[in-house]
């Protein structure tokens, strides 16, 4: 464990350039800010919502809240029974306004910048599989159907384990971020090798 | 096992119930900032998030360890002082590592995680809409096999809350500013060799 964590660090910037897969993802102007900026932001706002709120950063509970409410419009008494929805009773809390109006500060930050796309599928997608927004569509759907479940049987996502849980060094949230990037990584080059 | 959370009072209330007040204040205002940062970041942009699986841009990974850093600092200092709670979920082994897994082949797919997508879907980068309602659909369908998966699956390696520190027997005080160090460490080499 000791030099697990170091060499998987180490271990990216090695393999960035060895290989092509028939994209320059690199090939565009830039980030409206530096990451070092916005990663910093996100530290400082981490260090509010624990001092202020009492909360951890999070974002994957707010799909699963929307399947909570979607679900009991349809099928209450089957929702309601479920464990997951008696544990975690469908609500607007929290992490639901948090991230609903994550939404809207992504618009104010690309309406502020001139960056607003509009579009159903960026440039590198159409270079590489077509403008076929129906394959994008299954390709996405199924994405997030794994993305979900993955996210709820780890107990977190890229916000609540890889930003919240690793800055409090819980052991755990260690585990599932490594494993989200081994799995994301070789997934990713499969996909651009293979479709 | 240990309990990180001994030094202060316990965590004030359980997560659940409808938000008001002063808390629904800061869930607007520090959500309308965390998607904010993300857009501006450019972490909301499928070839930034799959150029970071492809190992070609290292946009997302540089956020992220820069936000540990910063987080990990400040949140450690006012635990500390007894200015805030951790929020520790348990470490699973079984769960994370097949959650972690499924996640990242997800990601490979979807681009959009769960906050990025959010601000995905703010600056207009309607794909992320069926990405959305995969995880709405993936959602239900974990919580339709939440009754079994927590009586298996979820009971698999499960070590209660654990600490790096703790587990590498380091004490906590030297720990933060090390790995510090060497997450800084590792920022400089991204910096220094990779592209983006």
């Amino acid at each position: 464990m000791k030099w697990l964590l170091p060499s998987l660090l180490l271990l990216p910037p090695t393999l960035a350039g060895a290989a092509d897969f028939g994209v320059n993802a690199t090939d565009y102007d830039g980030a409206a800010w530096s990451p070092y900026i916005v990663g910093a932001g996100i530290g400082l706002l981490s260090w509010l919502t624990f001092y202020f709120a009492d909360k951890a950063i999070g974002a994957s509970s707010f799909y699963a809240t929307l399947a909570g409410f979607l679900g009991k419009l349809v099928a209450r008494k089957h929702t309601e029974s479920l464990k997951y929805f008696q544990t975690n009773p469908p609500r607007v809390d929290w992490g639901f306004v948090f991230v609903t109006c994550a939404i809207l500060g992504g618009f104010i930050a690309a309406w502020t910048g001139g960056e607003i796309r509009n579009e159903w599928l960026h440039p590198m997608w159409v270079d590489r599989f077509g403008d076929s927004i129906a394959l994008r569509g299954i390709i996405g759907f199924a994405g997030g159907v794994l993305m979900a479940f993955g996210a709820r049987l780890a107990g977190g996502c890229t916000s609540g384990h890889g930003i919240s849980g690793t800055l409090q060094l819980n052991a755990g949230s260690w585990l599932t971020v490594i494993c989200m990037f081994i799995s994301g990584i070789a997934a990713a080059m499969l996909l651009y090798t293979v479709l | 096992m240990i309990d990180p959370g001994k030094a202060v009072k316990e965590p004030s209330e359980p997560p659940k119930g409808a938000v008001s007040g002063a808390k629904l204040v800061s869930a607007i205002l520090f959500g309308l900032g965390f998607g904010f940062l993300l857009q501006k970041g450019g972490v909301g942009k499928y070839n930034v998030l799959l150029g970071q699986l492809l190992l070609q841009d290292f946009t997302v990974a540089k956020i992220m360890m820069t936000a540990i850093v910063v987080g990990m600092i400040g949140v450690f200092t006012l635990h500390h002082f007894g200015k805030a709670n951790l929020h520790l979920q348990p470490t699973k082994i079984g769960p994370q590592t097949i959650g972690g897994l499924l996640f990242g082949a997800g990601f490979a797919l979807i681009a959009y995680c769960p906050g990025t997508g959010a601000a995905a879907l703010g600056q207009g980068s309607w794909d992320v809409l069926f990405g959305i309602a995969g995880l709405i659909a993936g959602s239900y369908l974990y919580a339709e096999l939440s009754g079994w998966l927590k009586q298996t699956v979820e009971k698999w390696g499960d070590k209660g809350k654990v600490l790096l520190p703790d587990l590498l027997h380091i004490p906590r005080g030297a720990f933060v500013p090390g790995f510090a160090l060497l997450l800084l460490a590792a920022l400089f080499v991204m910096d220094r060799f990779a592209a983006r």
